[in-house]
């Protein structure tokens, strides 16, 4: 089982979704330029400024030469996961239903959150307990989950809110406290908060590594 | 020789450029003739406060620069200590206070990009960033704003680029308003064996510029902002101002980290003040060589740029090499991998003179040693202030009940949660960042070889222009008490002279025994200074800035898993004051909120006795027989036992001697919670008393006839002053 990280010139957590991943299985950096997923079981992208985002966060990353390859990819049911930036571009390439508009408060937030698991019968979150609470950072200016009130029910409605900011943690305005999402599909998923850097307790917190423990599992065929 | 450009009025654009009547003589003296139009651009800015640190270079020489853990010292891009397990940290701290007070946030932000390339110059990977600000009070509708976009702009450029921004300090004092203070200080991690030095090398070696391309931004920053005195009109200084781009500055630093990883260049170095004209001479004189460099191959933005103008831009996010020939391919090759822009723009000789070529024909020739070591240096007259330089600060606060002071002191700027300034910068990309801002008293980052280093900045201005030497004595110690509280051992410092005017006596007062402290201090801890910064001329229409020597301080601690916490941990533990600090009001924070004018002078300080403490509290730390420990800084022993149950979210029971000044200041007292026989035989050799113990959802203090008693929700609230500025 190998992941593959893209990594844009202006990938910032890139290092640290491989040494994520690395803890669950074996992973690739896959660079932006190329048009090779080099034979990888799912893909991750990472958080960071792929190529600045001065225009709009991802909206210049959906047309890298390596995004025609995870597009292909998703089509052919391969899995995706987009943390942070690589959500912003998954809603961009249209992988992903709604968009991340600017904070409520306009600002760059840091913060440990909690994080409420709606939906644990996905294969990005197959090892986690329903309701359990997951404490992550998130790290973002472009964060605030937005959709049109009705797709939003059919999302609830379809299972597709996977993970919730717990009540009092939304940190940025998200509709309907909505910190992850998963498309129809059940192959692509994206969040907003970092489960790359809630891997090791000395560094705040394991609950991120489920995360990547699922996706192992699915793909690997575990029964949990 | 060089074209001669007439230049009957040669003496009055050099004063228009910023050079003393006596430094133009120098220098056609020197030349044998007069300057022509591109050599005086270049001479002004060499020849600058900023570059030439003409009223600094003769106290700096006597700060200790030598140390068991020392690598790369003063005169590099930044200095660097062993770390041990074949690592060294390379780590710097400049100031970027003209062009922020000018345009807040381009100025942070291009602050902490030339900081960033320091590091990345010298070999090492950008591990962290710190900030250390200062602004005027925040009633001020100018305060309101540089805070607002300075923190935007340190945020917009270290969250791009992926390096933590893992601590700093910010005050806030009435000297500030007109001349904020942005220091921003930058950590580097790298193999010891691949640090590079910015030393040019090997006549017919290649000088290659790759990075962005060369704009009209920041033309003059180093003399028209740096050198100078803020006054009326700044807003026209905007176009000196540089602007960042740190998509830009991602590419440029791991392409620069490549080229150095396969060994492709000879030297590096960056662009910062004074562009071409700083770096490459300077890359000539530490090689002992001549560099030709040809304008008319450096890549534009603009294409009708003048000769000048090219040597002198600071256009951000550039670098320039020495290459050999036979390396060119593939330095440019990974130039191209990172979309990173090339050109070969000169080349090494042996002539020891800086050629500036326009294509054939030769526009400039001065030699090296007179370009970059011929700046006359400046003694100067120092006489001490009078006690009246400095206006007392309004009084804010009325009351005498102990109550209302500690929650006044909780609210008060300089003392409140920075929660609501480290929310909005990444602490944690790069995986390091074991203690979090606010969490422990340094920030601590992990190595790859299992250790840990732990950092610190701090500067207490008011007290240093209370007493420019036992303030600064004070500011070294109170980063080496932080680094103690979370287990570390201080290896190395850096600092950031920020002072105002030193032509005029008082600030040369203040410069001089500000330098002098520095340097006892770092020789009783025995520790190295290994580089830093100075920024005169910080003065606006307000008077002098208060004498600001921000001081930051590198440690190493072996295991990370141990770093220290300031927040009570342990239901039931005791608590121990140890330290044989006596503090006093005079010139603290509640004396502040008094509207007390500054005292005269500080106590002295024993340093040596601070330092056995300061070991004690680390041993004690890294044995993990203690809770918790945090220094006793501004607000007192009161403000320190609050600040340790917030953190800690647990009450304690405090009853302090008869004689303790409860909100008074002084350094080198610490508050260790833990088994009270596991305080008493850490603390065995130093002084210290049980003073209480953790436990409940109150802070309870008898202090004298008078008692505190607060629930920690109250605290919380006055604590959390700060957040309102950012509504």
């Amino acid at each position: 089982m190998k992941f593959g990280v893209i990594v844009f010139p202006g990938s910032c957590d890139d290092v640290d979704a491989q040494l994520a991943c690395a803890r669950v299985a074996d992973v690739t950096p896959l660079w932006h330029a190329d048009h090779d997923l080099q034979g990888v079981d799912a893909v991750v992208i990472p958080g960071g400024f792929s190529y600045g985002d001065y225009l709009r966060a991802g909206a210049i990353a959906r047309f890298a030469p390596i995004m025609t390859e995870v597009i292909d990819f998703a089509a052919a049911g391969g899995h995706v996961m987009g943390i942070c930036n690589g959500f912003q571009v998954c809603c961009e390439a249209g992988l992903l239903p709604g968009a991340l508009l600017t904070n409520e408060s306009l600002r760059f937030v840091c913060r440990q959150v909690s994080l409420d698991v709606v939906n644990a019968e996905t294969a990005f979150t197959r090892a986690l307990e329903p309701g359990r609470q997951l404490s992550i950072p998130v790290k973002h200016t472009t964060g605030r989950y937005y959709a049109p009130d009705a797709e939003l029910d059919r999302l609830e409605a379809a299972g597709q809110v996977v993970l919730r900011y717990a009540p009092g943690h939304n940190p940025n305005g998200s509709l309907r406290d909505i910190a992850g999402v998963i498309n129809e599909a059940g192959n692509v998923f994206g969040l907003m908060p970092h489960p790359e850097h809630a891997v090791e307790a000395l560094t705040g917190s394991v609950d991120g590594l489920g995360l990547f423990a699922s996706l192992r599992d699915s793909l690997t065929g575990v029964v949990v | 020789m060089a074209a001669r450009v007439s230049a009957p009025d040669g003496l009055q654009r050099a004063l228009d450029l910023g050079l003393k009547a006596q430094e133009y003589a120098l220098i056609v003296a020197q030349l044998e003739r007069e300057p022509n139009g591109v050599e005086l651009a270049m001479f002004s800015l060499l020849w600058s406060e900023h570059c030439a640190y003409k009223h600094s270079k003769l106290l700096l020489r006597t700060l200790p620069s030598e140390g068991p853990a020392l690598v790369m010292g003063p005169g590099e891009n930044a200095g660097a200590v062993d770390v041990g397990g074949g690592w060294a940290v390379a780590f710097k701290v400049e100031s970027h206070n003209h062009p922020s007070a000018v345009e807040p946030f381009q100025g942070a932000a291009t602050g902490v990009g030339g900081i960033l390339r320091d590091i990345f110059a010298v070999g090492a990977r950008p591990i962290a960033v710190l900030d250390s600000l200062r602004f005027g009070e925040p009633g001020s509708e100018r305060t309101r704003y540089l805070l607002d976009r300075v923190v935007a702009g340190v945020g917009h450029y270290g969250n791009s680029i992926g390096v933590p921004t893992i601590g700093g300090e910010v005050y806030f004092e009435a000297p500030y308003e007109q001349n904020c203070l942005v220091n921003a200080m930058c950590v580097g991690l790298v193999r010891t064996e691949r640090l590079i030095r910015s030393a040019a090398a090997g006549p017919g070696n290649l000088l290659v510029l790759f990075g962005a391309s060369t704009g009209r931004d920041g033309i003059g920053g180093a003399s028209v902002l740096a050198s100078a005195e803020l006054g009326e009109g700044d807003a026209a200084k905007r176009p000196s101002v540089q602007v960042g781009d740190p998509f830009a500055e991602k590419k440029l630093m791991e392409c620069s980290l490549e080229l150095l990883e396969r060994d492709l260049l000879v030297a590096l170095q960056d662009l910062g003040a004074a562009g071409i004209t700083s770096a490459v001479p300077e890359m000539a004189s530490k090689g002992g060589v001549g560099i030709d460099i040809d304008v008319s191959r450096v890549p534009l933005r603009e294409a009708d740029m003048e000769p000048f103008e090219i040597m002198v831009s600071e256009s951000q996010e550039r670098m320039v090499a020495v290459v050999e020939p036979s390396r060119l391919d593939d330095v440019l090759a990974v130039c191209a991998h990172w979309e990173t822009g090339a050109s070969v723009i000169g080349e090494v000789t042996t002539s020891g003179l800086i050629r500036v070529l326009d294509g054939d024909q030769v526009i400039g020739e001065i030699p090296v040693d007179v370009l970059v070591d011929g700046c006359p240096l400046y003694e100067l007259s120092p006489s001490p202030p009078p006690p009246d330089l400095y206006a007392a600060p309004a009084r804010t606060l009325d009351s005498n009940d102990p109550e209302s002071i500690l929650l006044a002191l909780l609210s008060s700027p300089n003392i409140a949660d920075r929660r609501s300034l480290f929310e909005q910068y990444d602490c944690v990309v790069q995986s390091r960042t074991v203690v979090r801002p606010g969490v422990g008293d340094a920030a601590v980052l992990r190595l790859p070889d299992g250790g840990a280093v732990a950092v610190a900045i701090d500067c207490n201005g008011r007290r240093v222009a209370a007493d420019p030497y036992w303030g600064t004595v004070e500011a070294v110690l109170e980063c080496a008490s932080n680094l103690a509280c979370v287990g570390a051992e201080p290896l190395g410092l850096t600092n950031c002279l920020n002072f105002a005017n030193p032509e005029k006596p008082h600030i040369a007062f203040q410069l001089t025994e500000s330098i002098r402290a520095l340097g006892d201090a770092c020789r009783t801890l025995e520790i190295p200074v290994v580089g830093g910064n100075v920024s005169l001329y910080n003065e606006g229409g307000g008077g002098p800035i208060y004498p600001t020597p921000v001081v930051g301080l590198l440690g190493a601690l072996p295991d990370p898993a141990r770093a220290g916490g300031l927040g009570f941990a342990g239901e039931g533990d005791a608590i121990a004051l140890v330290g044989t600090g006596v503090p006093l009001l005079a010139g603290s924070e509640l004396a502040k909120l008094r509207g007390e004018a500054l005292p005269a002078s500080l106590p002295p300080i024993d340093i040596a006795a601070v330092r056995a403490t300061q070991i004690a509290v680390r041993d004690a730390v890294r044995s993990r027989a203690v809770s918790s420990a945090h220094d006793v800084a501004e607000g007192g022993l009161a403000t320190a036992l609050a600040e340790c149950c917030l953190a800690g979210n647990l009450g304690c029971e405090v009853t302090v001697e008869d004689g303790h000044e409860q909100f008074g200041e002084t350094v080198g007292l610490f508050i260790v919670s833990g088994p009270s026989s596991a305080l008493r035989e850490c603390f065995a050799q130093v002084r210290h008393q049980i003073i209480g113990s953790v436990g409940g959802a109150d802070l309870r203090i008898t202090a004298g006839g008078a008692q505190i008693d607060l629930a920690l929700e109250r605290l919380r609230a006055a604590h959390g002053a700060l957040a309102r500025l950012f509504d």
